[in-house]
């Protein structure tokens, strides 16, 4: 047998003194960590196996399970750090392309955590969102450029399709497929307790959900996966993913493994085939061709639905922007390069595209420069990790925001990064029957709906702090930020202040 | 020290507005009185008032009030308002000095009316071609400043206590049937005069009592539609909302209040279907001109005036009335000190527009 030269990267430590030899975690881990003779009471542990996603140590009854950082034990060397060696080990035994899920983990700027928000103090009051209306409404799509009056005068209130969101957050992309059918139900029923939108990503739509049809998004990406009519006439809007966050400039991929009846139904693919879509739309190989598909689903549903058009924050994404709003699209969503995924490849995730900081802010002032920044809304994602993200987000000038990492660490999700491997202990990632049972839709929803909720009043309060009773005066408000330990060029790129100033 | 424009400068402020709605033209004197008894709500560092109706004689021409800092701002002003304009008269405005205002520039006065051949050039109506040519000036000849640019009306501005500022400009001199006035209260002092109030675009003036939270969403999409706030203050920025949404969108001034002081959705919810679908309508489209945080304005327009607050009524106003005369100011003391026996008096909601014409009626829905 040829030496394995990976390391463990964690150690699970059992306290003997504490352990009973239940065997629960035997049954709790589905990566094999834990092992049990038949009948034995000692358990064997498979350090190889362990990802941390902290599954036996939650469950154990008697809390006698650690997980602990296993470093590569290398000599220290700044530039061929543990994790390169070990991946370049990696990639020598097996030949392929590294795989990694979830959002970009390199310490890169989080520019959120370099811009602070402002307050008011003496020339103006702040407001008390316990006594005084708060509102956090939100309205997304087209605003015509002019209204128009009947012959009477009236003024014909008709407005263009659009979805109208009780507050500024809407569940990201994440395909059935990817996710569970519990992780997907729970989805759909926070979103719309709460007023919002979940996106169907690119898996298609299980016939148990059309139902929450008024608060889906049904995306249409390369793979076109389980689009047809009745698909596209389901949900509120139309989302076009040209593009995603965490793997700009190639399509999802889904493994063969991961496609059971249900989901091969779904997506109207064989069972047990792989689902990789291509990279590029393959009607769209440029600017006028996506105006075509965007006139088409347009017209597929007779003009009723709102067409949201996703990128991926790429160099040159506000001349992308500008012509994607002048495509007949009503929404863009912008994917910062930390957005998370359930597959990609390592080399994308951590090294292709840009902030989703920068890019909403070149994009936002870039569109009012052409003074077409209302004929589309903007939606930022990639990394939206709080309510004080969300209202920087909204400073810099988008509309809503999209989440999704925050919301599956909600659903029980611990970041353990291994949603690739479709084993995820938590009923999250994964099709395994047995695993997806552990996910509880009523506990999950309520979670979800929890987590928004308590981000709805923090808004609210540092809304208030700053003198504003509506989402509407926060939008670009871009004064109300300020910049800390950042370069002029990146204060101009964020069209902000430095603090002091 | 950053001038005015260079640097946004919140202020606290005292307000005052007379009108005749049978169009009597009375003196600037009253408003004098009025807004002296404000006093403590300005700390001299600017004062201001607008007239309507003032100039009867050259009622069909552009009255252009212009701040120069040197006689080459002046040059350069006059050698580019003769290349656009008929000039038919053009004076140093009047001033009588007082120990009270120092520092004055250069001020003169023009009647003016566009070239036709310019104009009919520039395939702009009258009133945009004015327009685009005092925001020229404004924005590209250094020293010169043109702060007033409507017909048969104008605006009085300096560094100084408003009182003061009212006999510096000879005010008792003027009849109008309309008039603004405003002291000033800000917290630090450029000691320009530009930087006072009132502040106008053609013949919409506006003085404004608050510190809006919105400004820079409001200021970031009203520059999308050929504005410059080169100013950054409250009120240019609501001027400039106001000539968007009124002059350019076609909105009634209703209509208009009902954008920058939405009603809150709750209420919008509750309304009947119609009325329900119009407000969500323009409450949407025109989302980044809802105006929040404290603010009471009196909008001066020819042939009336409105006042309106901040939805949440963070700031102070009352309007009173007498015979024809309608009054509105931050406090009662201002109104009483020129008309002690009202026939009415009372404090409009937050976000409730009062409008009052000329040869109409005070409306308050």
């Amino acid at each position: 047998m040829p030496i394995n030269y990976e390391i463990p990267a964690f150690e699970v430590v059992r306290n003997l003194d504490r352990c009973t030899g239940c065997g629960l975690c035997v049954r709790e881990c589905a990566n094999g960590v834990h092992i049990q003779k038949e009948g034995s009471r000692a358990l064997i542990t498979h350090d190889e196996n362990c990802v941390n996603c902290q599954r036996c140590v939650a469950m154990c009854p008697v809390h006698a399970i650690r997980i602990r950082h296993n470093p590569p034990p290398f000599s220290a060397n700044a530039n061929w750090t543990g994790q390169t060696i070990t991946e370049v080990y990696r990639q020598a035994s097996s030949g392929g392309v590294l795989l990694s899920s979830m959002g970009n983990p390199n310490p890169f700027p989080v520019y959120w955590d370099r811009m602070l928000i402002n307050a008011s103090q003496v020339t103006n009051p702040p407001i008390d969102p316990l006594r005084e209306p708060m509102e956090c409404r939100t309205y997304l799509g087209e605003r015509p450029q002019r209204i128009q009056r009947d012959k009477n005068g009236k003024i014909d209130g008709h407005l263009p399709p659009h979805l109208k969101l009780e507050l500024p957050i809407m569940f990201s992309a994440m395909s059935y497929g990817s996710i569970s059918y519990n992780a997907h139900a729970s989805l759909a029923r926070a979103a719309r307790e709460l007023g919002t939108y979940y996106n169907t990503g690119e898996g298609g739509l299980h016939e148990d959900f059309y139902p929450y049809g008024d608060n889906t998004i049904v995306q249409v990406a390369s793979g076109r996966f389980g689009v047809h009519a009745d698909y596209l006439h389901a949900g509120a809007a139309i989302e076009i993913k040209m593009g995603q966050g965490a793997k700009p400039g190639i399509g999802g991929h889904l493994p063969g493994s991961k496609i059971g009846a249900d989901i091969s139904r779904t997506r109207m693919i064989p069972e047990g085939s792989d689902a990789i879509s291509p990279a590029p739309h393959h009607d769209i190989y440029s600017i006028e061709d996506l105006r075509q598909l965007v006139q088409s689903l347009k017209e597929a549903t007779h003009y009723t639905k709102p067409i949201i058009v996703k990128v991926a924050a790429v160099h040159n994404v506000a001349a992308i922007a500008s012509g994607i709003a002048r495509s007949g699209a009503d929404i863009i969503a912008i994917d910062g390069f930390r957005g998370g995924t359930g597959a990609a490849p390592t080399r994308i995730r951590d090294h292709v595209g840009i902030p989703i900081e920068l890019a909403l802010a070149s994009v936002d002032e870039r569109l009012r420069q052409e003074g077409i920044r209302e004929r589309v809304s903007i939606v930022a994602g990639g990394s939206i990790r709080s309510s004080a993200d969300l209202i920087k987000a909204i400073l810099l000038g988008a509309d809503a925001v999209y989440v999704a990492t925050a919301a599956m660490l909600a659903m029980g999700c611990h970041l353990c990064r291994s949603c690739q491997m479709g084993k995820c202990n938590w009923g999250i990632a994964t099709q395994r029957p047995e695993l997806v049972r552990r996910l509880d839709p009523d506990e999950a929803t309520q979670r979800l709906v929890n987590l928004l909720t308590a981000w709805k009043r923090e808004i609210e309060e540092m809304m208030g702090g700053m003198g504003i009773g509506a989402i509407d005066a926060l939008r670009g408000n871009r004064l109300m930020l300020r910049g800390v330990g950042l370069t002029d060029r990146e204060l101009s790129i964020l069209g902000i202040k430095h603090a002091g100033e | 020290m950053l001038r005015e424009g260079q640097v946004r400068i919140p202020s606290g402020c005292a307000i005052v507005g007379a009108l005749s709605r049978k169009g009597e033209r009375f003196s600037g004197e009253a408003m004098m009185k009025a807004i002296a008894t404000m006093h403590e709500r300005s700390n001299g560092l600017g004062g201001g008032f607008a007239g309507y109706g003032i100039y009867p004689g050259y009622k069909d021409y552009y009255a252009l009030h212009v701040f120069y800092d040197s006689t080459e701002a002046k040059e350069a002003c006059e050698a580019f308002l003769n290349r656009h304009f008929d000039i038919v008269d053009l004076s140093k405005m009047p001033v009588r000095k007082i120990p009270e205002i120092i520092g004055e520039p250069l001020i003169w006065r023009y009647f003016v009316l566009p070239l036709p051949s310019k104009l009919a050039d520039s395939q702009l109506d009258e009133k945009e071609f004015v327009l685009r040519c005092v925001n020229r000036v404004n924005t590209s000849i250094e020293g010169a400043y043109i702060f007033s640019s409507g017909k048969n009306m104008g605006v009085f501005k300096a560094v100084g206590y408003p009182e003061d500022v009212g006999r510096f400009y000879r005010l008792e001199e003027y009849a109008g049937y309309s008039w603004t006035a405003h002291g000033r209260y800000p917290t630090n002092t450029p000691g320009w005069w530009g930087g006072a109030h009132p502040f106008a675009v053609l013949d919409t003036s506006v003085v404004h009592n608050g510190e809006i939270s919105s400004y820079d969403a409001n200021r970031r999409f009203i520059e999308m539609f050929g504005y410059k706030c080169t100013l950054q203050t409250d009120t240019e920025v609501i001027t400039y909302i106001v000539d968007y949404l009124v002059r350019k969108q076609g909105l009634s001034l209703e209509e208009m209040a009902s954008v920058i002081a939405a009603p809150f959705w709750s209420d919008i919810d509750a309304m009947p279907e119609g009325e329900r679908q119009t407000l969500t309508y323009l409450r949407s489209i025109y989302s980044s001109l809802l105006v929040t945080g404290p603010f009471s304005i009196l909008l001066g327009f020819e042939g009336g005036m409105m006042a309106l607050n901040d939805r949440l009524k963070l700031r102070s106003m009352v309007v009173g009335e007498k015979d024809d005369r309608t009054y509105f100011a931050s406090e009662e003391c201002a109104i009483r000190a020129i008309e002690p026996n009202l026939d009415r008096l009372w404090s409009p909601k937050g976000g409730q527009p009062v409008i009052v014409r000329v040869e109409g009626e005070t409306t308050c829905p």
